[in-house]
């Protein structure tokens, strides 16, 4: 039956295949990762505004690659091999000792340079991925209850923007229907003020409409039950954010094995998540609103989240293998590891078991 | 169900309350009219009945308000929400989320009730108001119709058992506005919702109501009691109360039907008496060199306070001030207008009417030069008001539909002082400036008498908004003027003194447009009418043909009177005044 997949499946898919780009700098398998995301979002993808992100997170991810390159090729360090070209180098003071600019430019220190650029971009494709086929304001929707407020603030920034280009057309037009500049600088200030005055008018209304409309209503909950909440809330997202960072940041943990860095990550992760689950629980008792037709988590749910946390185990797990990093000094070809690409490619599942889009979703006017 | 007992209402920082020693019930089921002139408070009656005022506005609340037996004191507006649906002015600024179906949800997820329940009422919703083919789109891209619909849906879901609407249909063309109003009668009728509502436009809805609540301002005591009874004597009244009090006829009619049965006597006595025919320069027929000189051009001076006069070549042919000729414009894909042929004459006052969306605002567009069409020509003076710099603000001058974008001064006097020196900023002669300015000032006092010049503007009522930028425009002193629904929020006297000043221009040569739903003030002020749909011009011609062939554009009079061919209740008035005989 065609429907809109729950946003959260989206989310789980595509950080598993961003988790496995972080952890490589192999070309091939980057690129399969690319591949794999940009395969499902041209299967998947609604036709809506904000389906259109996944070319804008591509587009900054090349420009990363291009700038790391450049970069690298102007100030960084060098790496000794293959001279390509040199370039001028300029002379810094004695103090700036540490920095170069320009000099010789070598194959090595390019490749260096584009992998790790690649492995940037791929990630931020993984980003523009979730965010073109899971619907912002839904995922919203399926935040747990004691998010929810901070969710309805997102909500009415997101409903902002729109209205301040509304607003800012309005302005310029009666800007020109009084003879004033509508460019430049002095119609910039003119422009200013009007449009927050608007914007202000606007979230007062709002508020109003809002609190009538029985926002914030609350169930009685003793201060002590509030204070645990929070405590549990903080505990568990500095515990996320703890575990995270050892799961996938292998760099942080150098010398170490990458197993020994998930072994370390991991436990923390896994508290991190029981500690803020259990907050977000007891904060939702406070809460006493209902869902409207919350996005059901179904098999295509499950296959599709399986599918990405497949790809990322498969890369934490067998983290150590010396193929997921070729070596750029010296400059070798890098290999194809036949495990890890078919790993890669199980990300490709969802495009085949996610259900198709309901036709006619977001009717033009 | 709701009741007012001794309530004042004082804002911070004024000096008088908005309200003072109201006292009233509402029993359940009725459906309540608060009428009254722009200021007098109706707004903050409105919002006293959820608490809004003085929770969410600040200021003293004396008294007591008790809804559902709640008193607004203990219970804030959240804690009424099950209880009391309230829909603003201004439907669309009060939206939380982005979809039709999920706004409708809203409210009931706050309340936290079952997926089940809200799943029903949001599909009920939906069928009551006419929005199933809506319930995926975006709210933005919905016309204010819809939007006002919508709002409306999103607090019934919750099944209130009070409904507060404040102007529900002012932004709406007739068509629309009944849709609005029909479902509100049935939920009145099947549902037994108390209804409380504010509304200008008194002839849309007061035969709807049980009961009215006449706030008469300035501390004087409220009036309530039936409609018929309430409107003998008020101030603010439809046509169909002028008329029937002109009549003299007892009981008041208050709607169509009710005055067409009793009418009989009445246009017995007209029968055979014409309308006045000559109340404006064009006044039925718009042939070519219909009484335009070059010497009109300069007598336009002197009424508009400027002492030059104008010597550009806006005598175009025939005296037309504006002519448009197979006009196609849009935004985007979207094609709002389709070949339009339109002329507008010296002198001549034009209504441009339509449903929302038929196009009316993208031709005011155009005419002033914001939008430049994809075919056809539009020539104004006899220039095309695009494709310049800066826009030709002497050839023509726009009123947009939200008055107070035009604004912004930090005072009313400064506010006119401005459009003194934008006139001479423009390119006239030195003197220009404070002349415009005097002019600005003159109008401003005709239009909203009694407005303390260092008011800022955003303190000002609607309607004293919009003459403030009609005065801030007239000091331009074009040759062309175009209004965007200027009756909004308009109440009954501002209307006249709107009409006045319109006439008192097109007497002295400026050819006047403006896009209204309000068949009344078509019917009062415009020469000729100008119907537009899907963006072509489907009727064009004297008001008084077009307006009484049309059931959805006749004004009351007409109808009471069809088929003779009287249009407002001045017209009988002067009809039966010849004659010696008053009513």
């Amino acid at each position: 039956m065609p429907r809109q997949l729950h946003p959260g499946a989206w989310w789980l898919w595509a950080v598993g295949l961003g988790t496995a780009a972080s952890r490589t700098t192999n070309p091939l398998l980057l690129a399969l990762v690319a591949a794999v995301a940009g395969y499902v979002v041209a299967a998947r993808r609604p036709d809506a505004p904000w389906a259109r992100a996944y070319s804008a997170f591509v587009k900054i991810g090349l420009a990363v690659i291009a700038i790391r390159v450049v970069l690298q090729a102007v100030v960084g360090a060098e790496l000794p091999g293959h001279e390509l070209l040199r370039l001028p180098r300029a002379d810094l003071p004695g103090w700036l000792a540490g920095i170069r600019v320009g000099g010789p430019v070598t194959a090595e220190e390019l490749a260096t340079a584009a992998y790790d650029g690649l492995r940037l971009a791929v990630l931020l494709a993984c980003l523009g991925a979730a965010n073109a086929l899971a619907n912002p304001s839904r995922l919203l929707k399926a935040v747990p209850g004691a998010l929810y407020e901070l969710g309805v603030a997102v909500v009415v920034a997101m409903s902002f923007a729109p209205q301040a280009v509304t607003a800012v057309g309005r302005v310029r037009a009666a800007r020109k229907l009084r003879g004033r500049p509508d460019r430049g600088l002095r119609g910039l200030r003119g422009l200013l003020l009007p449009v927050l005055e608007t914007a202000l008018e606007r979230s007062i209304a709002l508020a109003a409409s809002m609190d009538s409309r029985g926002y914030g209503r609350r169930a009685a909950v003793p201060a002590r039950a509030r204070r645990a909440t929070a405590a549990l809330t903080a505990a568990g997202l500095l515990g996320i954010c703890a575990g995270t960072y050892g799961l996938l940041d292998s760099s942080a943990t150098a010398g170490v094995t990458s197993g020994a860095a998930t072994l370390l990550g991991l436990p923390v992760l896994v508290a991190g998540v029981l500690l803020a689950g259990l907050g977000l629980a007891l904060g939702g008792r406070r809460v006493t609103r209902s869902r409207y037709r919350p996005d059901p988590w179904d098999v295509p749910e499950w296959l599709v989240a399986a599918a990405g946390v497949t790809v990322a185990a498969v890369f934490v797990v067998l983290g150590g293998d010396p193929a997921l990093h070729p070596s750029t000094a010296p400059l070798v070809p890098p290999p194809l590891p036949l495990a890890f690409a078919a790993a890669t490619l199980v990300g490709l599942l969802p495009a085949v078991v996610a259900p198709a889009l309901p036709r006619l979703q977001l009717a033009a006017p | 169900m709701i009741e007012f007992d001794r309530v004042s209402v004082t804002y911070h920082r004024a000096t008088e309350p908005v309200l003072s020693g109201v006292t009233l019930a509402i029993p359940e089921g009725e459906l309540c009219l608060v009428i009254g002139r722009t200021g007098a408070g109706k707004s903050t009656l409105l919002r006293a009945v959820n608490g809004l005022v003085p929770h969410f506005t600040g200021g003293t609340l004396a008294g007591r308000v008790r809804v559902a037996g709640r008193d607004t004191r203990d219970h804030p507006p959240r804690e009424l929400a099950d209880v009391v649906g309230v829909v603003g002015q201004d439907p669309e600024s009060g939206f939380v989320t982005d979809v039709v179906e999920d706004e409708l949800a809203y409210t009931m997820e706050s309340l936290g009730l079952p997926a089940d329940v809200m799943r029903r009422r949001v599909e009920d919703t939906l069928d009551l108001l006419g929005l199933a083919e809506l319930r995926a789109r975006p709210l933005a891209t919905l016309s204010a119709g819809q939007q006002q619909r919508v709002a409306i849906g999103s607090v019934l879901t919750a099944h209130p058992r009070v409904l507060v609407l404040d102007e529900p249909t002012s932004a709406l063309d007739p068509p629309a506005a009944e849709e609005v109003l029909a479902a509100l009668q049935r939920l009145v009728h099947d549902l037994g919702l108390t209804v409380l509502l504010a509304e200008h436009r008194l002839e849309r809805v007061v035969q709807y109501a049980d009961r009215v609540v006449y706030l008469p301002g300035a501390g004087r005591p409220v009036e309530v009691g039936t409609p018929a009874a309430v409107l003998r004597t008020a101030p603010v009244y439809p046509p169909v109360v002028g008329l029937g009090r002109l009549a003299g006829w007892d009981p008041l009619p208050l709607s169509v039907r009710d005055a067409r049965r009793v009418a009989g006597p009445l246009r017995d006595r007209l029968a055979g008496r014409q309308p006045p025919a000559a109340d404006g320069p064009a006044a039925g027929s718009r042939t070519a060199g219909r009484g335009w000189t070059p010497g009109t051009r300069g007598t336009r001076g002197t009424a508009g306070g400027s002492g030059t006069a104008r010597t550009s070549g806006t005598s175009g042919t025939s005296g037309n001030i504006a002519e448009v000729r197979g006009l196609v414009a849009g935004y985007g894909e979207l094609v709002a207008l389709r070949r339009v042929d339109l002329t507008l004459p010296q002198g001549e006052i034009v209504a441009l009417m339509g449903r929302n969306g038929a196009g009316k605002s993208t031709l005011l567009a155009c005419l002033v030069g914001l939008l430049r069409p994809r075919a056809g020509s539009v020539a104004v003076a006899g220039r095309a008001p695009y494709g310049r710099r800066r826009l030709p603000l002497r050839d023509v001058g726009l009123v947009p539909r939200q008055p107070g974008d035009l604004l912004y001064a930090e005072s009313v006097a400064a506010e006119l002082a401005g459009a003194g020196s934008s006139a001479r900023a423009r390119g006239a002669a030195g003197a220009r400036g404070a002349a415009g300015a005097e002019a600005a000032a003159g109008h401003f006092a005709a239009l909203a008498p009694g407005v303390p010049p260092e008011t800022h503007p955003r303190d000002l009522s609607e309607g004293q908004r919009l003459a403030l930028a009609l005065a801030v425009v007239l000091a331009a002193d074009p040759a062309l003027l175009l209004l965007d629904e200027p009756t909004r929020g308009l109440d009954y006297t501002a209307k006249r003194r709107l009409v006045g000043v319109l006439r008192e221009r097109a007497a002295t040569g400026t050819a006047i447009l403006l896009a209204t739903h309000d068949v009344e003030l078509a019917a009062e002020a415009a020469h000729r009418v100008v119907v537009l749909a899907e963006g072509e011009v489907v009727a064009d011609g004297p008001s008084r043909d077009v307006v009484t062939h049309s059931p959805a554009f006749a004004p009351q009079v007409a109808k009471i009177l069809a088929p003779q061919p009287w249009l407002t209740v001045s017209d009988v008035e002067r009809a039966l005044g010849r004659d010696g005989g008053g009513p």
